[in-house]
C-alpha cells in the first residue's frame, strides 16, 4: 500500500521544515523577531510570547467556535473542488489534507493522555513515562473512538465494530451519527455519495499510520430516519498488520 | 400559494412602510393622529380578535420565498397542503415583480417638512430644489428606508425581510399568526447556517441544500 511511504515523506518534510531554523544563531534569530514585528504581516505580542511559547495544555479546554470552522472546513472542500475528476477524487484530496493532521495530532494526544495521569506538567521532555504507544489493534481503535474524538469533536464516537464477514477481518468500522463537520454540509444530488468526512478519515489514517498501523480509511454515507448525516469511517488494516496482530496475540501482548 | 396573493390585491386593506409608522416624530408632529394608539386601527382588530399571546401562535405559515438582490427566485417552498400551485414560470415573475414593487416603495416613502423658523424666503425666488431637498426628511432619519414591510389581506398577511446584503425573505402567513419576526429570524438563522456555510452552495443561486430543507421544515412543524 502507499502508506508507509507517504509516512516517510511526511516526516521528512517537516524534519527538512524544522532544520534551518534550529540552524540559525540565536541573535539572527532575535532579528527575525523584530522584523516581523514591523511587517504587517506575522503579528508577535508587544511581550515577545508567541504561541510556541506557551504551555501545550494551554489551550486544552478551550472551545473553538464552530462557526468559523465551518466557513473553513468550507473553504477547504472549495479548494479540494478544484481540478478533480470525481467524487472519489475529491474524497482523496480531502483524506490528503487530513492526513498531516493526524500524524501531528497523535503527539499532543499522548502528550495530554500522560500529562493528566502524571503531574509532569512541568515539563514533556522529561516526563517520568513515556505514553503507552497501542501495539494491539482494539488499543488503538478504543484510543481513536474514545481520546482522538474527544481531542477533535468534544465527544467519543458513537459506535466501534468489527466485519462480521469471515473473508474480511481486517475491517472495522466507527461510527458517527452527526459528525461535526457535515453539520453544515449539503452535497448536491449528482454528488450523494460524496461524504466530506473524508477528511476525518484522513486523520484517523494518519494517527493509525503514525501508530505503525498501515491503513486505509474510507467515509461512507449510512443515512437512518433518526440520523440523516451517519457517517461509518471503514478502517481496513493492510497484510503486515494482521501478520503482527497474530504474532502479538501469540505472545501474549496486550 | 399566493392564491391570495393575486385574490386579495382587491380587498388590500394596508400598504404600510415602517418608517412613517415606527415614526414617534411623525405621530408628535401632527396632532389629528390620536397618539395613544401605539397600533393602528386594523392591527387592533386582529388583536382583540386573535387569542391572547399566551403561547407563541403559529396558526399557519403557508408559504416562503427567498428572492436575491437581483431580484431573481432563489428559493420557494410551501407548508401547507391545499394552496393552489402556481407554475414555476408565475413564481419567478412573482419574485420580480415584487422586488420592484420593493424598490418602488422604498422610493416613495413620505418625507415630513422640517419646521423651520422660516429666515430663507430668499432661496425660493432663485427656483432651485435645495430648499425642497433641505427642508423635508423622513420621520425618523436614523432608521433607514426599507420600503414595503408587510401586506396585509383579510386571507394572509406578507411579510418581508429584507438583509443587509439585500436578499429578502417573503413569508406568507395566517393574518392571526403572531410573533413573524421571530419565525422570520429563526428562518434567517436557518439560511446562514445551512446555505451561507455549505460549500457546495453558489451564492445568488437557486438554493438546493438538503439540510436547510430538512431543519425548516423540521423547526415549522415543531412550532405548530
Amino acid at each position: 500500500m502507499a502508506a508507509p511511504p507517504r509516512h516517510a515523506t511526511m516526516q521528512s518534510i517537516s524534519n527538512g521544515g524544522i532544520a534551518p531554523g534550529i540552524d540559525k544563531p540565536q541573535t539572527q534569530q532575535t532579528q527575525q523577531a523584530q522584523l516581523s514585528q514591523q511587517s504587517p504581516g506575522l503579528r508577535v505580542p508587544s511581550n515577545r510570547k508567541t504561541i510556541y511559547d506557551r504551555h501545550l495544555n494551554r489551550s486544552r479546554n478551550t472551545e473553538l467556535s464552530r462557526a468559523s470552522f465551518a466557513f473553513l472546513f468550507g473553504e477547504m472542500v472549495t479548494y479540494a473542488q478544484r481540478r478533480v475528476t470525481g467524487i472519489q477524487d475529491l474524497e482523496k484530496r480531502l483524506n490528503e489534507q487530513g492526513y498531516p493532521l493526524g500524524l501531528r495530532l497523535l503527539d499532543l494526544l499522548f502528550y495530554r493522555s500522560t500529562s493528566t495521569s502524571s503531574s509532569a506538567l512541568s515539563s514533556s521532555s522529561t516526563s517520568s513515562s513515556p505514553p503507552n504507544r497501542p501495539l494491539r489493534i482494539i488499543t488503538l481503535l478504543h484510543l481513536i473512538h474514545g481520546p482522538l474524538w474527544r481531542l477533535l469533536f468534544g465527544r467519543a464516537a458513537d459506535a466501534l465494530e468489527h466485519s462480521v464477514s469471515p473473508d474480511t477481518p481486517n475491517e472495522y468500522m466507527i461510527t458517527d451519527n452527526d459528525p461535526m463537520v457535515n453539520t453544515y454540509i449539503s452535497a448536491p444530488r449528482d454528488m450523494s455519495m460524496l461524504n466530506c468526512a473524508a477528511y476525518v478519515a484522513g486523520i484517523i489514517e494518519g494517527v493509525c499510520d503514525g501508530c505503525g498501523f498501515e491503513t486505509k480509511v474510507s467515509a461512507h454515507n449510512q443515512p437512518t430516519e433518526l440520523w440523516p448525516s451517519r457517517t461509518v469511517f471503514l478502517v481496513r488494516f493492510g497484510d503486515p498488520v494482521m501478520e503482527r496482530e497474530k504474532v502479538l496475540e501469540r505472545a501474549g501482548v496486550k | 400559494m399566493a392564491v391570495p396573493a393575486y385574490r386579495g390585491t382587491n380587498n388590500l386593506q394596508s400598504l404600510r412602510t415602517p418608517n412613517t409608522s415606527r415614526a414617534t416624530l411623525w405621530r408628535s408632529k401632527q396632532p389629528q393622529f390620536d397618539s395613544s394608539h401605539n397600533l393602528p386601527e386594523y392591527l387592533e382588530a386582529y388583536q382583540s380578535a386573535s387569542p391572547p399571546l399566551a403561547s407563541p401562535v403559529t396558526l399557519g405559515v403557508f408559504s416562503l420565498i427567498i428572492i436575491n438582490k437581483a431580484g431573481g427566485l432563489i428559493y420557494q417552498r410551501e407548508f401547507q397542503a391545499g394552496l393552489r400551485n402556481l407554475s414555476t414560470n408565475d413564481y419567478l415573475v412573482l419574485a420580480g415583480t415584487f422586488h420592484g414593487v420593493h424598490a418602488i416603495t422604498r422610493s416613495i416613502t413620505p418625507k415630513i417638512p422640517i419646521s423651520q423658523p422660516a429666515p430663507f424666503p430668499a432661496t425660493s425666488s432663485t427656483g432651485t430644489t435645495v430648499p425642497a431637498a433641505s427642508g423635508y426628511s423622513y420621520p425618523n432619519p436614523g432608521v433607514p428606508v426599507s420600503g414595503l414591510d408587510y401586506l396585509e389581506t383579510d386571507k394572509f398577511r406578507m411579510t418581508c425581510f429584507q438583509t443587509l446584503t439585500g436578499t429578502k425573505f417573503l413569508l406568507f402567513t395566517d393574518p392571526l399568526t403572531g410573533h413573524v419576526d421571530t419565525i422570520i429570524q429563526k428562518i434567517y438563522e436557518l439560511y446562514a447556517d445551512y446555505v451561507m456555510k455549505n460549500p457546495f452552495y453558489q451564492i445568488e443561486m437557486p438554493v438546493r441544500c438538503e439540510a436547510f430543507d430538512r431543519h425548516l421544515g423540521a423547526w415549522l412543524r415543531g412550532r405548530t
